[in-house]
């Protein structure tokens, strides 16, 4: 993480308000309650910068969680939105349906790894299968923080705990799992790489289906000892950026000028795109076989690759399965849902 | 009602006295052999012939090879609930035959396969063998592959000349199954023809029962309670429905689709709803919750399995305040219990589901109309108190065939509940309102739809403690008084929901009788069986949780009250006695839970066995 892509994105020259002409702190929430130095607390400010930065109408976004201490995080950012904090692992459950309710609203759900790997895997499975037009974000320390240090099931086998005790099981990795099940976006990232976080946050909101971005974030009181595989020190020393990675919104400034040949650009569906930069290796996001193979060799070798594994911005997502009317089904009166006399007088027939 | 007239004077000509319009068939088959839609030409026959039936699948939790029955009930005095012992029987499987024919009433007249011999078993039952497999192969010689469902639909030909069954009404019930598939009428046609030519030719007439035409059916609708809460729902404005497969809700869900598809799909395409079959009862009754929150009238469907899997997100829903429907179509438990077998066992559980200080509204419909009339009350009472909301159908009516007259279109608008709009956050600014406070008095909170373009007009939502801004709290006053407030919704509710529905005996009784759901019918026959003994009593069906005002009164009124329920531990009782403590000691239970629904006879016997003890 040395290199960062100079896309305009308010790195260089911040624009005080952004092209729905909010300021930055029209996208803040109340103050966080977590531990001082939570990574977690970064990814919200991440979200924070990626959200004002792409333009979200605040209203029509939809916080969405589950339990835990990343599960609280999403009162920490964009007051002006609603929130909901369901229960233990169902966060998809619940933003399915509002998006059902609502198709013009923006879903935004943040869980982490108990909330997902653990009791919510079945969610997050079913949840990617049907492409949900969501950003998933894992907000993913290896432990339950709110339950004091115990394993989480994304903690490599063998992970030692505060405490000394050994992990005995396999960690699940989210990203190849997402993969398997055919998500549409999948990326990785480190709460400490804001420069990688949050263009990786941009191009996820604006994704147009399910879009898993699961970011090691050390949790400070119980997994940040020297044998943790989630702590800073493990992270800033193993993470290995796959790429450079920007995003550009459709306002933006024309982006600076790439060698070509050494960049690949993935148009969105709303204009924007996403840049992503050679750095060492050859890597095209948009093949998904490259993306198995990546996730099966970093495994194997045991690294921490981030960056934006795999994306295909054009494939259906649920609600565009459903053929929903323009108007929110929420919004839908009794005119446009009741039918007529003759239509039950047809049904009455039928049971004659 | 009047009391029914079982035996009528005899027909000119027959040697014994005849049995008209009064009686039960019941059809013994091996399931997955097709015998639905012979049963289905036979109900639809007599009541082609103006003559009240009521259909009932007694089946196994199985797709082929175990024994299924179908009990049809004639009855020109309209009463629809079970027989214990059938007094036709059609006998076309062996596994069970024996014992079908042991438990059939003295003087049933059996039709069965011939190679079976099962004449020898009893002496007081009327014996028709019939050779089917002859039968079936004069029916259609060149089809083999078709013998085994052909095969039911000759013994609709039998039955139908045994029984004096009009032969258009038979070909008008054929039409209406076969309608769209000339190939398959013609085959089944030919068999109804072929083993009512034979039954002629070779069958004589020894037993009292016989179909005569009325005229009582007319205009009338054979339908089962998950088609007719679906469309309730339906007509409700329902535009979310997620669910997950479960026996025997299933239907319902699909009788809903299959409206939607119909009634709520543009010309150009466009689907004024949404349809999702979830990975399991957590994310189906999650997403409804969900769709609920953000402001469509959503539903889920199960049964007891899927509610104690959702019990968690019930209670997010109850203290969050979050409207949804929930469709229980009960079946017998614990556990896995009887699939396919009918109970009211799930009261107790539903009406305060899940941890902590909870309990729901839940609705009790006893007929189809009623299931389709009250899904749209849950649907107003789920948005208007913003609480999950639960319509308690069981197997019996929501499996089962009910004649009724058509449903009326709806009355009257549907209520959506106390939302605020961005004109209302407007006039009251960003401070002028709180997500769980008590403004008017009701204990009913507004809240605000996600999306509205307004400063001030989101709210966080959780199931931690909060305050009436929806900040989270754990202050104990704050607490406490979002709990009380949730008591004051809840006596709001309480006079909000469906009453009672009273049913006096001629003049005033010291005992009365109280039920809900589909044991109505079996009730209402007992009466009158129990009026004809000179005995009466004061009737009281519940129709909703909580109990209005009036269900206080009924027991204040009398000295003791027999709770009549259908399960071991009298779950509606008990709900009472912690409801209306003054009601603990006239309770009387009458519980009946084998899985099959209850039958008038079990109500006389146990009613007279208290009464005259």
């Amino acid at each position: 993480m040395t290199t960062s892509i100079p896309v305009p994105s308010g790195a260089s020259s911040a624009p005080k308000v952004n092209n729905l002409g909010l300021a930055k702190k029209d996208y803040d929430g109340v103050a966080s309650t977590l531990c001082n130095g939570c990574g977690h607390d970064a990814i919200t400010a991440a979200l924070i910068q990626a959200l004002w930065e792409d333009g979200m109408n605040p209203y029509k976004v939809a916080k969405m969680s589950g339990i835990g201490c990343s599960s609280k995080t999403t009162a920490y950012f964009l007051s002006k939105a609603w929130g909901f904090n369901a229960v233990h692992g169902r966060m998809p459950s619940v933003a399915t349906g509002a998006l059902l309710a609502n198709r013009t609203l923006i879903g935004v759900g943040v869980s982490g790894d108990g909330d997902t790997a653990s009791i919510g895997i079945g969610q997050f499975v079913h949840a990617v299968r049907r492409n949900v037009p969501l950003t998933y974000v894992v907000e993913n320390n290896g432990v339950y923080g709110l339950t004091k240090g115990q394993f989480s099931a994304t903690s490599e086998k063998g992970a030692k705990s505060k405490y000394g005790d050994v992990n005995p099981s396999e960690g699940i990795d989210l990203c190849s799992l997402a993969l398997e099940l055919g998500a549409t976006f999948v990326a990785r990232s480190f709460s400490a790489d804001k420069k990688q976080l949050v263009p990786l946050l941009k191009a996820a909101l604006k994704h147009r289906g399910i879009a898993i971005v699961d970011v090691i974030s050390p949790c400070v009181t119980f997994n940040n000892h020297p044998d943790s595989t989630k702590s800073y020190d493990w992270g800033r020393e193993h993470e290995k950026q796959i790429h450079e990675i920007g995003y550009v919104n459709p306002w933006d400034p024309q982006d600076v000028d790439y060698p070509a040949g050494e960049r690949i650009e993935v148009a969105m569906p709303d204009g924007g795109r996403i840049l992503v930069r050679k750095i060492d290796r050859d890597y095209d996001p948009r093949d998904r076989r490259a993306a198995d193979r990546l996730l099966a060799d970093a495994r194997e070798k045991g690294e921490f690759l981030t960056g934006l594994f795999y994306v295909s911005a054009d494939t259906p997502n649920l609600l565009d399965m459903l053929s929903l009317p323009e108007t929110p089904l929420a919004y839908l009166q009794q005119a446009d849902l009741r039918p007529g006399r003759e239509a039950l007088d047809e049904v009455m027939e039928s049971f004659r | 009602m009047t009391p029914p007239s079982a035996v009528e004077t005899a027909s000119p000509g027959a040697q014994t006295a005849m049995v008209v319009n009064d009686f039960t068939i019941l059809v013994a088959t091996v399931n997955g052999t097709g015998s639905q839609t012979s049963n289905n030409t036979l109900i639809r026959t007599i009541m082609g012939m103006g003559v009240p039936v009521a259909g009932r699948n007694i089946f196994p939790s199985n797709i082929y090879g175990l024994p299924t029955w179908y009990a049809i009930r004639v009855c020109q005095d309209g009463w629809s609930g079970r027989q214990r012992k059938a007094n036709v029987l059609i006998a076309m499987n062996l596994a069970t035959a024996h014992d079908d024919v042991a438990k059939a009433a003295a003087g049933a007249a059996v039709i069965y396969d011939q190679p079976m011999g099962l004449d020898t078993l009893r002496k007081d039952l009327v014996y028709y063998p019939v050779p089917f497999a002859k039968l079936v192969k004069e029916a259609c010689p060149d089809k083999p592959a078709l013998w085994k469902l052909v095969t039911n639909m000759v013994y609709v030909g039998v039955a139908a000349q045994l029984l004096g069954l009009d032969m258009t009404s038979v070909e008008a019930a054929l039409a209406k199954a076969f309608g769209s598939k000339p190939k398959a009428l013609s085959v089944n046609q030919a068999a109804v023809r072929v083993g009512a030519k034979w039954a002629a030719e070779n069958l004589k007439k020894r037993d009292p029962y016989r179909v005569e035409p009325r005229n009582l059916t007319s205009g009338k609708i054979l339908i089962d309670g998950n088609s007719a809460s679906a469309l309730g729902a339906l007509m409700a404005g329902c535009t979310v429905l997620t669910w997950y497969p479960i026996t025997p809700s299933s239907s319902l869900a699909e009788s809903l689709q299959d409206y939607f598809t119909k009634y709520r799909r543009t010309a150009s395409g466009e689907q004024r709803y949404a349809v999702v079959q979830a990975e399991d009862e957590l994310a189906a009754v999650g997403m409804a919750i969900g769709a609920g929150w953000a402001g469509a009238r959503s539903m889920t469907t199960t049964s007891g399995p899927g509610i104690s899997l959702m019990s968690e997100f019930i209670g997010l829903a109850y203290y969050a305040e979050i409207p949804v429907v929930i469709i229980d179509v009960q079946r017998v438990g614990p556990s896995t219990g009887l699939p396919t077998r009918t109970m009211q066992g799930d009261l107790l559980f539903t009406a305060y589901n899940s941890h902590g200080d909870t309990k729901h509204p839940l609705l009790f419909p006893t007929s189809a109309q009623e299931a389709y009339e009250m899904t749209m009350v849950a649907f107003d009472i789920a948005e208007r108190f913003q609480t999950p909301t639960f319509l308690m159908l069981d197997l019996e009516l929501g499996m089962n065939n009910w004649l009724c007259d058509p449903f009326p279109y709806p009355v009257g608008d549907i209520d959506r509940g106390k939302v605020l709009t961005k004109a209302d956050i407007e006039r009251l600014g960003a401070n002028g309102w709180g997500r769980y406070k008590d403004v008017d008095g009701d204990g009913i909170p507004y809240r605000t739809l996600p999306g509205t373009e307004i400063d001030g007009a989101a709210y966080f939502t959780r199931g931690t403690g909060h305050d009436e801004q929806a900040r989270y709290t754990e202050d104990s006053a704050a607490y406490k008084r979002n709990l009380d407030r949730l008591l004051k919704k809840w006596e709001t509710l309480r006079n909000a929901v469906p009453g009672p529905v009273l049913s006096p005996a001629k003049s005033p009784t010291r005992v009365g009788l109280v039920a809900l759901g589909t044991t109505h019918w079996p009730i209402e026959e007992a009466r009158a069986t129990l009026r004809g003994k000179g005995v009466e009593f004061d009737y009281m069906r519940l129709r909703a949780f909580p109990f209005a005002d009036a269900v206080r009164d009924f027991f204040a009124s009398h000295d003791r009250v027999y709770v009549i329920e259908e399960n071991r531990d009298g779950q509606m009782a008990a709900m009472l006695r912690i409801e209306i403590p003054e009601t603990s000691d006239k309770i009387k239970s009458v519980l009946h839970y084998d899985g099959l629904p209850l039958d008038a006879e079990t109500v006389v016997e146990e009613i007279l066995a208290h009464e005259t003890r």
